[in-house]
């Protein structure tokens, strides 16, 4: 299978600090891949890296979306890399406040919309059409998350656990092949949890979208991926399917620590 | 009730008011017979009024919070329910309306004239509004845009005999030339230095006008400015207000309409979601730079045209009408009207500019009154006077 997305030796450093070492990493189309390790281990730096937010220090990003050639992604903007239809939700909830649960996944329609200032201010039929259709998008978003209860409310008044799903609803508005998930499931309670499970899964199935995710919680992470990548202390240090990943020693050792450390 | 707490703390408030108002309120020195006097009475009467005050003002605090606890859905204004329900929307700005157009002929010339003044804020403000209120970018030199627009009329009617109306279209081009070439360079600040950056460049524009003499002949300014004037013919003095008010209501609706359409697009979504969450919001597919960038330029437009009124009606300008304070004073309006909300921004700015005209009548506490009331409101209403809210979309389904 040709991957959509293709990490080599990305190198990130902040100083005299290594957060990334030469990372390599691939997910293939329909895949669920998931990247763990231990606090620090420069999970969340590897998501901004391909992101754009920061710009690698060494390495190449490539994209292949569906039926269109290989792309490289160093040294984009955030937002041309969401154009591209690369999409991430944030670890610690990032939504708009100041506005309706619906209008925050209108904000992802945002790039693949055009009316400018001039068509607003004169509100041409293009316009209109476009607003009607994206508000329509939006409320099947929505509808499709299981979020159609909350659409006329502040985002800040929603529960935790929607206000998460809100964020990959958003991020969904954004038309992507590849989903990023920032620990999607951080502060759930365990039904929240299994209905996170399934909805990652349904999007996999009917999105026509592959997933990236990072995760703690171990349960889900085992039951959902198909392809697991380790890393600690910015090196990779394993890669394979769940059962390949927990039998590891290598994992092992980053995740309970070396005997002879404990002396 | 009035809590025991509440009683201790309002006694010691009234304490520490004697004790501060003292030398000025009761010692009392006769120049003329040399001696000192106190006046006891003042300080009981001190006394009572800090007791009574700090009762007042505990026992609304208390409210407000109850009132917060009580309701935290149904917070929307007033006057927001009024224009939402379609049974008082047409008689509320019908009332509204009519008062507007029979104003200049019912009340006397001055006070069609601060109206004027009070529409032209109307106007700075919601410009400068989509800057703060939508886009949270922290514009402190607005008022250089407005000079822009003022200097714009003054100018080119001078030296080159254009119009009013030929010339509102070109300072409006004028200001969103100056708005995108100031904010190219400040935009990549945010925040605090965002703020003193446009200070900065406001105080540029004023210094250079100030000492630039064969521009603007420097501080001695520009005058003989025309009113404007209706298909060629202009009219007297008198009439001439009226012309202006009518004028700068039709850019006050005109503003209203292009602000509100603005402010429920893609574009307007786009500078609210800026606000929030920078780093989100690129993560959204949004282009940072070109929304403030447009942002910045848009509000300084709006700037640029109220100049454009301001030098027409004062037929003087000089360096000296676009100080830093007129900017803090938009600002003000912005702030105490209610941030990103229009209707707000329309009361804050007649609140604010009228207020101070009307409240000559206690002459010299006028300004002490001004300012106290501007305390009541952020803590009271920290949201300002009028808060605003989203639209909420009609779900139609589109065929397709």
């Amino acid at each position: 299978m040709e991957p959509i997305l293709n990490v080599k030796n990305l190198t990130m450093n902040f100083g005299g600090l290594k957060a990334l070492d030469t990372v390599n990493l691939t997910v293939e189309k329909g895949q669920i891949a998931a990247l763990i390790g231990p606090n620090g281990a420069g999970k969340t730096t590897f998501f901004n890296c391909i992101t754009g937010i920061y710009e690698p220090s060494e390495g190449l990003v490539e994209i292949t979306p569906p039926g269109k050639p290989t792309q490289k992604l160093n040294g984009l903007k955030t937002n041309y890399v969401t154009e591209r239809g690369l999409a991430r939700t944030f670890q610690n909830i990032r939504l708009f406040e100041g506005m309706t649960v619906l209008e925050n996944v209108m904000i992802g329609r945002h790039c693949r919309l055009k009316s400018g200032i001039i068509k607003a201010m004169l509100r041409t039929s293009s316009q209109k059409d476009e607003e009607k259709q994206a508000v329509y998008d939006s409320y099947e978003i929505l509808e499709k998350i299981g979020l159609d209860q909350y659409v006329d409310e502040m985002a800040v008044n929603l529960p935790y656990g929607a206000q998460r799903r809100l964020e990959i609803a958003r991020a969904l508005a954004t038309d992507p092949f590849l989903l990023l998930l920032d620990e999607p499931a951080a502060g759930m309670n365990p039904q929240e949890t299994k209905e996170l499970d399934e909805l990652i899964v349904w999007l996999r199935d009917n999105e026509n979208v592959s997933i990236l995710l990072i995760e703690h919680d171990m349960k889900l992470v085992m039951s959902l991926s198909d392809n697991i990548h380790v890393v600690d202390y910015g090196k990779k240090i394993a890669e394979g399917t769940p059962e390949e990943v927990k039998s590891n020693p290598e994992v092992i050792k980053a995740y309970l620590g070396d005997e002879s450390e404990d002396a | 009730m009035v809590t025991k707490k509440e009683i201790k703390q309002s006694f010691f408030i009234a304490l520490w008011f004697m004790v501060l108002t003292f030398p000025l309120m009761v010692i009392k020195v006769n120049t003329i017979k040399n001696i000192v006097v106190f006046r006891w009475t003042n300080l009981i009467w001190v006394g009572i009024v800090g007791f009574l005050a700090s009762l007042i003002w505990n026992y609304f605090l208390r409210m407000k919070d109850e009132k917060k606890k009580a309701d935290t859905k149904d917070n929307i204004p007033i006057v927001h329910r009024l224009l939402q329900n379609e049974k008082f929307r047409i008689p509320f700005l019908a009332a509204i309306g009519i008062f507007a157009l029979v104003y200049p002929f019912v009340f006397p010339m001055y006070h069609t004239s601060i109206m004027i003044s009070a529409l032209v804020y109307v106007m700075l403000g919601l410009g400068l509004n989509i800057v703060v209120g939508l886009a949270g970018l922290l514009d402190l030199g607005y008022v250089a845009f407005y000079a822009v627009g003022a200097y714009a009329y003054a100018l080119l009617n001078l030296h080159f005999g254009i119009s009013f109306w030929v010339v509102l279209p070109i300072a409006a081009l004028l200001g969103t030339i100056f708005g995108t070439l100031l904010g190219y360079p400040v935009l990549r600040l945010r925040g605090d230095y965002l703020a003193i950056v446009t200070l900065g460049f406001g105080e540029i524009i004023r210094i250079v006008l100030e000492n630039w003499d064969e521009l603007g002949n420097g501080p001695r300014g520009i005058g003989n400015i025309p009113s404007p004037s209706f298909f060629g013919h202009q009219f007297n003095q008198h009439n001439s207000v009226i012309y202006i008010y009518f004028i700068v209501i039709a850019l006050v609706l005109l503003t209203i309409f292009f602000v509100n359409r603005l402010e429920n697009s893609r574009i307007g979504r786009a500078w609210i979601a800026l606000r929030d969450d920078e780093i989100a919001c690129q993560a959204m597919g949004i282009d940072k730079f070109k929304t403030k960038l447009t942002a910045f330029a848009l509000g300084a437009t709006w700037a640029a045209l109220g100049g454009v009124v301001f030098a027409a009606k004062t037929s003087f300008i000089n360096p000296m009408s676009f100080t830093i304070w007129e900017s803090i004073t938009i600002l003000c309006v912005v702030v105490i009207g209610g941030m990103g909300s229009a209707i707000g921004v329309i009361a804050g700015a007649l609140v604010l500019i009228l207020l101070p005209e009307y409240l000559r009548a206690v002459a010299e506490y006028r300004m002490l009154v001004f300012g106290a009331l501007q305390v009541v409101v952020m803590v009271f209403k920290p949201e300002g006077l009028i808060q605003g809210v989203r639209k909420i979309y009609k779900f139609k389904k589109v065929e397709e």
